[in-house]
């Protein structure tokens, strides 16, 4: 489903991403776990187009992503959420979500100035599935409000429909529960799931161990910009060089 | 649903339409309350503002940009209209259509190099590029008359009536402004519009769900340019004269203060703000000895307290308040 092949990244002669070689099988949940700084996030900029790799490829089912603009990605299936929230703070819940819509179609200006009854009936259509996702989240009551005022735990999900309304292929998450209390934090895990069960592929960035155990079919462990393990959760917890790199110093801290 | 319910209903959901009509209908009527050229004079004026007003705002509010240089727009359209009808004796209406297309086309080619600037950057190319009109319009004598501009301009008229005093001009420039309102909130409403604030306010986000940044931003750039142009066109025909002073950055920067009054990215905010600041020298006549200084600090103190504009700014602080208030009840 998607191949990432050999990515490297530099920042100003630093290196982020080295060599970073592994796949996301259809239908899995693959999580890529690593310590602050890993790259991680840097590497799902690159398969959505926010940052071009220097080095290396990357396929979304034999289709070559990197050299595609970013706004090109969501049309062939790429969805994804940021780690550090990027709504449209003026926007209400239910345009934020509206948002999420522009695969759909790309509306003309010169329709959007006249506002025929077939744009208006096209808008109406793309209402009635924003708000189907919003009710699926639990979110109706709250479809009018600037998304401003809403808690961190509702802007998280509201980032989250935002980017499953277009129905993507791939879903990219970049630590879809941090800063989250227990509670929120089994929403999401439980919404993951269903997801999973959907058959949706999905990238998961997290640093929530519980989380990404129990959801991950398949994990890639990111140290220093470089892939260093990769295997089962199973495997995973039991890897020496992943315990050195992450857990260990992750539990060191705690 | 009771009848009741369903006449709230149908306000509800037409309710700018109906604003729109209401509009409409008072200003048909206008002329006969107002009876005095002079009042209706002010009302055309502030049509004639609002045009452009609009288009600005779609840029400002919409596409997130700044632009410090409008006027210049106004100034092409409204030299480009006298020029082609005095020298070449086009039509007025011909000459109004082909110099919105040339200056679309020169919106066009400025967008590519000043849109990938940003945030003060954007505001000195486009502050130049007004600063360059006004220059041309001032030196080059022989075409453009020079400082004392360029008078004998033909009016427009309509099926051979020649639209040629305050009460014919209310209704043509009404006419237009009615029509760009139009337009403004339907886009505003579009899903276009949507994605065009949603540029504005995060351009990250809005590339990664779709919406192509770079292509958005020219477009609505292009349109508030056709819409300068035109009301600039507007103008050279119902004042049939024109001069370099009414194009200058100082215009351009009124522009921007009726857009901030009204809020960034509110259409009817647009109304209110160029109607308020075409009046207000009307009641404060000290006004008019300082009004470039009065729209700075307008400017700048609304920018400051409420970076989203006088009226839309103190709708979503209300609107924050209610919701928070009920959300703690
Ligand atoms: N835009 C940028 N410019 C310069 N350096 C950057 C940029 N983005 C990331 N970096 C650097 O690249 C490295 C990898 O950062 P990245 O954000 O991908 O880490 P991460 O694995 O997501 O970490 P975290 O768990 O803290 O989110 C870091 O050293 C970071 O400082
Ligand atoms: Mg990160």
């Amino acid at each position: 489903m998607l191949r990432i092949e050999g990515i490297g990244k530099h920042f100003g002669g630093v290196p982020a991403l080295s060599d970073v070689t592994f796949r996301c099988r259809e239908g899995w949940t693959t999580a890529l776990i690593g310590p602050n700084g890993a790259g991680k996030s840097t590497l799902i900029n690159c398969i959505s187009g926010i940052l071009a790799p220097d080095t290396g490829q990357i396929h979304l089912q034999g289709l070559r992503l990197d050299g595609l603009p970013a706004h090109r990605r969501p049309f062939l299936g790429v969805g994804r959420t940021f780690q550090n929230l990027a709504l449209f703070p003026r926007l209400t819940v239910l345009e934020n979500v509206l948002c999420g819509l522009t695969p759909q179609g790309e509306p003309s200006m010169l329709r959007s100035l006249l506002r025929l009854p077939a744009t208006r009936h096209r808008e109406r259509l793309l209402r009635l599935k924003a708000l189907e996702m919003l009710d699926a989240f639990g979110l109706t009551d709250k479809s009018q409000w600037p998304v401003s005022i809403l808690s961190y735990g509702d802007r998280k999900r509201v980032e989250l429909a935002r980017a499953l309304v277009s129905e993507p292929r791939l879903l990219l998450l970049d630590e879809p529960v941090a800063g989250l209390n227990a509670e929120e934090t089994a929403r999401i895990g439980t919404e993951i799931r269903r997801l999973h069960g959907a058959g949706l592929t999905i990238l998961l960035v997290e640093h929530d161990m519980d989380l990404v155990m129990s959801v991950s079919d398949h994990i890639v462990v990111l140290d220093s910009g470089r892939a260093i393990a990769s295997g089962t959760p199973g495997q995973i917890r039991s890897d020496p060089r992943v315990i050195e790199a992450y857990l260990g110093r992750m539990s060191a801290t705690a | 649903m009771t009848p009741r319910d369903k006449i709230l209903y149908f306000l509800r959901l037409h309710r700018t339409g109906l604003t729109v009509w209401l509009l409409a209908g008072f200003l048909l009527a206008f002329p006969a309350l107002a009876g005095n050229p002079y009042v209706l004079g002010i009302s055309n004026l502030i049509a004639v503002y609002l045009i452009a007003v609009i288009g600005l705002n779609l840029f400002i509010g919409y596409a997130g940009q700044i632009s410090l240089g409008h006027a210049a727009y106004v100034g092409l359209g409204a030299y480009g209209s006298a020029l082609l009808t005095i020298h070449f004796d086009l039509n007025p209406w011909v000459a109004m259509a082909a110099v919105a297309a040339a200056v679309a086309f020169a919106a066009f080619l400025v967008a590519i190099p000043t849109l990938r600037l940003s945030g003060h950057y954007l505001a000195m190319a486009t502050l130049g590029f007004n600063i360059v009109c006004h220059t041309v319009m001032t030196q080059w004598d022989q075409v453009t008359g020079g400082p004392s501009g360029l008078a004998g301009i033909p009016p427009l008229s309509l099926g051979g009536v020649s639209i040629d005093d305050e009460a014919k001009f209310h209704y043509l420039v009404w006419s237009f402004a009615i029509v760009v309102l139009t337009l403004g909130l339907n886009l505003a409403r579009s899903s276009l519009g949507l994605a065009l604030a949603a540029v504005a306010q995060n351009e990250t986000a809005a590339e990664s769900l779709g919406i192509q940044v770079g292509r958005a931003k020219t477009r609505v750039f292009v349109l508030s340019a056709v819409l300068a142009s035109l009301s600039g066109s507007l103008f050279a025909h119902c004042f049939t004269f024109i001069n370099p002073d009414s194009f200058t950055i100082f215009n351009s920067i009124e522009l921007v203060t009726m857009v901030v009054i009204g809020g960034l990215g509110s259409i009817w905010g647009s109304l209110f703000g160029t109607t308020l600041i075409v009046l207000l020298p009307e009641f404060l006549h000290f006004f008019d000895a300082f009004r470039d200084i009065i729209h700075g600090l307008i400017l700048v103190t609304v920018l400051i307290l409420l970076p989203q504009g006088l009226v839309s700014g103190l709708r979503d602080l209300l609107r924050i308040k209610l919701l928070a208030g009920r959300n703690n009840a």
